[in-house]
């Protein structure tokens, strides 16, 4: 943990991981589209729509593993102060809120031709909708501040206290009679999804995982940047 | 004990009591929190026409019957059933054997739905794959309406 | 309506999900190499600018 707190170790093992992430994220997103989309079969209920799953899915799963990683970064930048862990949190939720936002909208796009209905208020989709307002409200938080540290930890207890939404979003469906179907992948015992269908959503969850990997070094560069610019502003200005 | 430690302990035992908490707040509101209620919750609960709610389960094999726009049909829990008659548009995945929300009021016994939903379950494969667990009686119905 | 492009008639709703998705995740792409680019830029002309306080920068870090 404390080997990559420094910044500048953390640049430059970002270096060396970049075009491995953005290089796997090509070649992964472009065999998950194959399979998805003509290697594989429609589901003998859902017809051709299962085909939504290969999107709406590894995007629920991103949804919730940047939120997770988020608060781990805070609990990290609360504390043992670590510079890294804020911008890591800070770089990480607009990549959260647009995995949940596909999520929410790709499964909209489901439900109306197989449940009858863009939405409903069920456990499930109501708490992916808490995940997309915590994500926008850490947003709106960290950057409401004229000071960024107080931002920054004020996002970062947003971060924790939000983490009780991760697991009612996982259990909802076991929970609560929900009109969203319990879990198929992480089901005890077998997947109930078929190998032909298992292989394009698994490779678009990857593909998904490695594309989060290279926002977030592309973002926490940028953050980085940003907060060094900022420091020697103040330098400036306080008569350097 | 130092600095770290404190923030750590405190950090611990504020997500120990959020998490009790909502715990609690979740357990109490468990009611308003299902989606629908199940045949056999409809029979134990005594409900009157004049509240709107939904009714889950599975559509029971053979008991969908279409006159005109009206569409007939009974959802079961495997321990209770409830009559349902609809007039609408039925959702693509509306099948019997599978899964159905309905929303409406329930009137001397026979649910009025107002909309009627599908509900499918975690299992997805290909026809042939489908066809051929059907064929070794391998199939069995998933009996989640809970 | 036959083929991918038909999508067994659900075309309505599958292309447009694999749309929005393509378009935010290209935006969240784009909006981040632009954002990197400018910071990184503008921090390098700052640099430029002021090579005494590089220097001190530079040792605040390792």
């Amino acid at each position: 943990m404390h080997r990559f707190a420094n910044p500048a170790r953390f640049l430059r093992a970002a270096q060396l991981v970049l075009p491995w992430s953005a290089g796997l994220t090509v070649a992964l997103l472009a065999a998950g589209l194959y399979l998805g989309l003509l290697g594989s079969p429609a589901d003998y209920q859902q017809g051709e729509t299962v085909r939504i799953m290969y999107v709406h899915v590894p995007s629920a799963w991103m949804g919730l593993f940047v939120y997770s990683n988020m608060a781990i970064a805070s609990a990290v930048a609360l504390i043992w102060k670590h510079p890294l862990a804020d911008v890591v949190a800070k770089a990480s939720a607009p990549v959260g809120a647009g995995f949940t936002f596909v999520c929410l909208v790709t499964g909209a796009l489901w439900g109306k031709p197989m449940w009858g209905t863009w939405w409903a208020w069920d456990a499930r989709l109501t708490s992916m909708l808490i995940l997309l307002f915590l994500y926008l409200g850490h947003m709106a938080l960290v950057n409401a501040f004229d000071d960024p540290t107080r931002g920054a930890k004020a996002g970062a207890v947003l971060a924790l206290a939000g983490f009780v939404n991760v697991p009612i979003i996982k259990y909802s469906v076991d929970w609560w009679n929900t009109l969203h179907q319990p879990a198929s992948v992480t089901r005890v015992g077998m997947p109930a999804v078929d190998p032909a269908m298992l292989t394009p959503l698994l490779l678009m969850g990857l593909a998904f995982t490695t594309f989060f990997v290279t926002l977030l070094i592309l973002r926490v560069r940028s953050e980085l940047a940003a907060t060094k610019i900022r420091a020697i502003r103040m330098v400036q200005v306080h008569g350097g | 004990m130092t600095r770290k430690q404190r923030r750590l302990n405190f950090v611990l035992l504020g997500m120990l009591a959020l998490g009790a908490a909502t715990a609690l707040v979740l357990t109490a509101f468990n009611d308003s929190l299902v989606y629908f209620y199940s045949p056999s919750d409809l029979k134990e609960r005594q409900i009157g026409p004049e509240r709107r709610l939904r009714l889950g389960g599975l559509v029971e094999e053979g008991s969908v019957k279409r006159d005109g726009q009206t569409i007939r049909f009974v959802v079961t829990d495997t321990a209770a059933t409830v009559g349902v008659v609809y007039n609408g548009q039925l959702p693509d995945l509306f099948r019997e054997g599978q899964g159905v929300v309905a929303e409406g009021r329930l009137e001397n016994g026979v649910f009025q739905a107002a909309e009627v939903l599908a509900k499918h379950d975690e299992n997805y494969m290909p026809k042939e794959v489908a066809d051929a667990l059907k064929k070794q009686g391998h199939w069995q119905e998933e009996k989640s309406a809970k | 309506m036959d083929g991918v492009l038909g999508m067994g008639g659900y075309a309505a709703y599958v292309w447009p999900a694999y749309g929005i998705t393509a378009v935010v995740m290209l935006g969240l792409l784009i909006t981040s190499l632009r954002e990197m680019r400018k910071n990184e830029s503008q921090l390098a002309a700052l640099k430029q600018a002021h090579p005494r306080r590089r220097a001190r920068a530079e040792e605040g870090q390792s």
